[in-house]
């Protein structure tokens, strides 16, 4: 055991722990001031308030810190199937028995004050269970068998999670193409499901049978001058447009007949704010005055005045990053979208050091869920991506949140400090 | 599959493209668009006016003319009124379901999360009577301000009145610092003195939060401004002669003027019909002024300063004293009551010397003391002699301050109108007319307009013998204690001071032997100096006319008094006068022979007289 311990403390990656520790102090401090009440101050420790609460969060993922590198590294890999398929039964649990919070039945109440959100560890779950099956020697990547067995391990927890009505949670786990591609996923896929957000945001704006009409005519138009050329290629031509025309009417389909009124404005406020200038539109607008207002060095620490009084909603939540643009300004932009490109960077590093396919693809599994959350809370504040209600990880308020991000990120961590001990076996 | 390695590269482009792409979006609306920061700042800053309390106005004893008193505005705040009981609400505010809504609408397109006014200036009761309910109903409540107040309901017109700016006024730059929603003085005293009475607007800045809640001071109020009152204005008014001319003037239309010689100082101003000041304030203003303006008698007309009438034989007391300026007149010169020249009112003795003239109001004496003056031999040609001479007799008249503006310290005054040779050419061309077009001029008819005020003054004039103060209603401002000093300075006419006696000698025949022995006052031993006047109107009964001073040595008051189709001089307006002299120097009405008077002045029997 000595010789163990002595290996980990010299292998651990101090520079993820660095920026892990950073970003959560700075994220601590933000949820004081989004919280902050001039007329009424209280301590950034007070457990009244978020911020004293965030601290007991903070307190907790260092004790989980320390139990996660004092189990058998081993176990990880091991045990990857048992966690995935107890957090199923827990989201499964949740949705039958939890009684519904805000409409969402995905809560496990464990006293009055302390909630989590089974929804959360699927994430951690779920990387580790893809990363096992990756590993997997046996693994025949060309196998349609094994490729549906790989997407119906992604594919679960996200349905079940849909059903509790958190579809934003479920969203993340479109973030595992980004590891299945490292693992040789065709990029078509990638391609396609950028070509399928880009079509589907394009019939949110233009109705149907204009953009059908437009695609057919630049078709028309390119196979026209082109087709001494390509005529032999011409049914294939004709198969791309046919798909593409799938494409729009299965989009629009969806939009008008499965997504609800809000989901669908949650969209269209991209474009246009003025949509729904009282829900979502109200969001998008105050939040990007929040943070325009900042200007270039800010307001100065507790000094914001949109994200105190209220104007920014679930300002110590979801929209944690006004605090930071409007009392920090552009600069403070700069330091945590620095930071998160830092951390993922590192985290990729670390990812491609592992000897092990299980380490390398758990690695790739762990930036893509942190990045598809900075991309989609750091966009929707700005007005880049939907209103999505997924937390900024390791800023937002939330011991789910916190939690789940410290595991996901420190099980990485854990394996990376034992990877010279491992063989390989990819 | 090491050719997979380089696919790391793909994932860490990704992230980096992302990373920029965010921070050149947030550098575009935090550095480059200042929009957000304007945006933010009306979201959660509320820049509070404090209304600085107005001035006050007083009358020249110190009894209170203006004040200020607090009004309520109900207001609402849309986003936080929306569960409330409606129909309870709307019979708490007497108001029907549709009204309410469409109040509700107008507030919400304003602004949904800030307070706007719902009802504006509510009464004391209806105040008292919301105030205890409104708890009932969230996002309205109750901002109080002031409006002006009149204890005594006199002097509506040279009081006047303030009302909302504008939207002409704000883009005009004489009134930068005003905002939308600001009052300011529209006409009379609260106009003429605006920038005393506003005082000094203060400002705060508070912080609110999302539902418009108050959320403490901006930086700890460096921001602020302490709001500083109006200065308050004492008048030059008697408030107790001001209500007993006003009582004189019931139900007539007409004008009454006094002036203290000595210093210019307006006693009282009155013009009928008048309206109670109070109409022009508060919820009623909008309505009530539609009113005032609609009413064929035209109470909003400040006829002292605004109407110009034929000045009638009070004219003649200024015939003589430009004649006697230009030596063709003396106090002993008598002419012919020759009816050939011009009809006299009456048959009367011969009019051997100036006394007898005027205490007679004799036509055709004064056609030739005006026919002296205009032909005086300065040319051969008539025409040309006649052009030179009233030319002359234009800039003398002129310095009675008749056919200018006196510079009275109210709004839209007139100038009215005298007659030169440039006029009459226009009309006849220069060869057109000679003395005979013009005569009618020397009785005070014809081209001639003069306003009730400059009437008045004239009497100011004859008064001193010579000179007068401009006419003010202002006697200090402020602290200060001060008129404004343009009002402290004597203006003299161009007619000499030593020939005024004489005007003097026969304004006192006038009510003691002549045309208006009702106004004599010799039962308090008061030597009481007059002219009466009869203005021949095309359109109905005659206006009368009266202009008197007294006592004959230390004038204290000067009067005109203008009776809009009320006879001769004699019959309406000279008593008056008289009653107002005699109320202002002793206080009362003293024998029962003067208070019929008094009651057929108020009654206006005179109407009925002569018919």
């Amino acid at each position: 055991m000595m010789r163990t311990s002595y290996k980990i403390t010299r292998n651990i990656d101090w520079v993820t722990i660095g920026l892990y520790g950073l970003m959560v102090t700075l994220g601590w401090m933000n949820i004081y001031a989004a919280v902050y009440n001039p007329e009424h101050v209280t301590s950034i420790f007070d457990f009244s308030l978020n911020s004293g609460k965030q601290l007991a969060w903070i307190g907790t993922s260092i004790v989980i810190i320390i139990m996660l590198f004092a189990i058998d590294y081993k176990a990880y890999d091991s045990l990857a199937y048992g966690i995935y398929w107890f957090v199923i039964l827990v989201l499964l649990g949740t949705l039958l028995l939890a009684s519904p919070i805000k409409g969402s039945r995905s809560w496990l109440v464990i006293t009055e004050t302390v909630r989590l959100q089974p929804a959360e560890f699927a994430k951690f779950a779920t990387a580790l269970a893809v990363s096992r099956f990756m590993s997997n020697i046996n693994l025949r990547q060309q196998n349609w068998k094994d490729q549906a067995k790989l997407a119906g391990l992604a594919l679960l927890p996200p349905i079940i999670i849909i059903l509790q009505n958190e579809t934003g949670s479920a969203l993340v786990f479109a973030a595992f193409t980004l590891a299945f591609f490292r693992e040789g996923m065709s990029p078509l896929i990638l391609i396609i499901g950028a070509v399928a957000v880009f079509v589907f945001i394009l019939t949110l704006l233009i109705p149907q049978w204009y953009l059908v009409g437009i695609l057919t005519v630049l078709m028309g138009a390119y196979l026209w001058f082109n087709f001494h050329r390509i005529k032999r290629y011409l049914p294939t031509y004709v198969g791309v447009w046919a798909a593409i025309l799938v494409v729009v009417f299965s989009v629009s389909y969806f939009v008008d007949n499965v997504l609800q009124p809000h989901q669908q404005n949650r969209i269209k406020v991209l474009v246009d704010p003025e949509i729904d200038p009282l829900g979502v539109g109200w969001n998008v607008t105050q939040s990007k005055i929040a943070i325009g207002s900042g200007g270039l060095l800010g307001k100065g620490f507790l000094e914001g005045t949109q994200t105190k009084f209220d104007f920014v909603p679930e300002q110590s939540t979801d929209f944690i990053f006004c605090t930071v643009g409007e009392e920090h300004g552009w600069i403070g932009s700069v330091i945590i979208v620095a930071l998160f490109m830092a951390l993922l960077l590192r985290i990729v590093f670390v990812a491609e050091r592992q000897r092990s396919v299980f380490g390398r693809t758990y690695g790739y599994c762990v930036a893509s869920i942190i990045f598809f959350h900075f991309l989609v809370n750091v966009g929707m504040t700005i007005g880049l991506a939907p209103v999505v209600g997924i937390p900024l990880p390791f800023f937002s308020y939330g011991g789910s949140s916190l939690w789940s991000f410290t595991i996901l990120l420190f099980i990485l961590l854990a394996i990376d400090a034992h990877r010279k001990l491992d063989l390989g076996r990819g | 599959m090491k050719y997979l390695e380089g696919r790391k590269y793909v994932i860490q482009a990704i992230f980096l493209a992302i990373g920029a792409v965010y921070l050149i979006k947030l550098f575009y609306i935090q550095v480059l668009d200042d929009s957000y920061k304007t945006a933010a700042e009306s979201n959660a800053m509320r820049r509070v006016v404090q209304y600085p309390f107005r001035g006050l106005v007083y009358d020249r004893h110190g009894a209170l003319l203006v004040e200020n008193t607090p009004v309520y505005d109900l207001m609402v705040v849309p986003k936080e009124a929306k569960a409330i009981d409606t129909l309870k609400f709307c019979q708490l505010v007497g108001l029907s379901l549709p009204e309410y809504r469409e109040k509700i609408t107008a507030a919400k397109k304003y602004s949904y999360v800030k307070p706007s006014p719902f009802l504006q200036r509510l009464t004391n009761t209806e105040f008292a009577a919301i105030q205890d309910n409104l708890v009932d109903f969230p996002g309205f409540y109750i901002n109080a301000r002031t409006v002006r107040s009149y204890p005594h309901s006199s002097l509506a017109h040279a009081l006047g009145y303030i009302g909302e700016i504008n939207p002409r006024q704000l883009e005009d730059t004489t009134y930068r610092g005003y905002r939308q929603g600001d009052y300011l003085g529209i006409s009379g005293l609260e106009r003429e003195y605006e920038q005393y009475l506003m005082g000094k607007r203060g400002v705060k800045y508070t912080m609110v939060n999302v539902r418009g809640i108050e959320k403490g001071s901006f930086k700890d109020g460096a921001y602020d401004t302490l709001s500083v009152a109006g200065q308050n204005l004492v008048t030059t008014i008697d408030l107790k002669l001001q209500q007993y001319a006003e009582k004189l003037m019931e139900g007539k239309i007409g004008s009454v003027v006094a002036i203290e010689p000595s210093t210019g100082e307006i006693l009282s101003l009155v013009s009928a019909p008048y309206y109670d000041p109070s109409q022009l304030t508060g919820k009623e203003l909008g309505n009530n002024y539609m009113k005032l303006l609609r009413d064929p008698v035209k109470p909003l007309f400040n006829r002292p300063l605004m109407a110009t009438y034929p000045p009638g034989s009070i004219f003649k007391l200024a015939q003589a004293l430009i004649a006697m300026q230009e030596g063709v007149l003396t106090a002993d010169t008598g002419y012919p009551c020759n009816w050939s020249m011009v009809k006299c009112s009456h048959r009367h003795a011969y009019p051997a010397n100036l006394g007898i003239a005027i205490e007679q109001s004799c036509n055709p004496y004064f056609y030739q003391v005006f026919r002296s003056v205009v032909n005086k031999g300065r040319s051969a040609n008539v025409y040309e002699d006649a052009h030179l001479g009233l030319d002359i007799w234009k800039k003398h008249i002129q310095t009675f301050g008749f056919a200018t503006q006196l510079g009275v310290d109210l709004p839209n005054e007139k100038k009215g109108m005298m007659p030169n040779s440039q006029f009459y050419d226009k009309i006849y061309g220069p060869k057109g007319w000679k003395y005979p077009t013009i005569y009618s001029v020397s009785l005070g008819q014809g081209e001639t307009g003069v306003t009730p005020l400059q009437m008045a003054n004239f009497a100011a004039i004859v008064a001193n013998r010579g000179f007068f103060y401009t006419p003010h209603i202002v006697r200090s401002v402020g602290e200060k204690g001060k008129p404004l000093p343009e009002y402290s300075v004597k203006r003299y006419t161009s007619v000499h001071p030593r020939h005024f006696p004489a005007v003097v000698e026969g304004m006192q025949r006038v009510v003691e032997s002549g045309t208006a022995r009702y106004a004599s006052l010799s039962h308090i031993g008061v030597t009481i100096c007059g002219k009466t006047g009869t203005v021949q109107n095309p359109h109905g009964k005659d206006h009368s006319v009266f202009i008197a001073f007294a006592p004959k040595e230390n004038p204290k008051i000067a009067i005109a008094v203008y009776v809009e189709n009320a006879g001769g001089g004699a019959v309406a307006a000279a008593p008056m006068a008289s009653l107002m002299v005699e109320k202002y120097l002793t206080d009362t009405i003293k024998t029962a022979g003067r208070k019929r008077w008094e009651n057929d002045m108020i009654t206006g029997a005179f109407y009925k007289w002569g018919k």
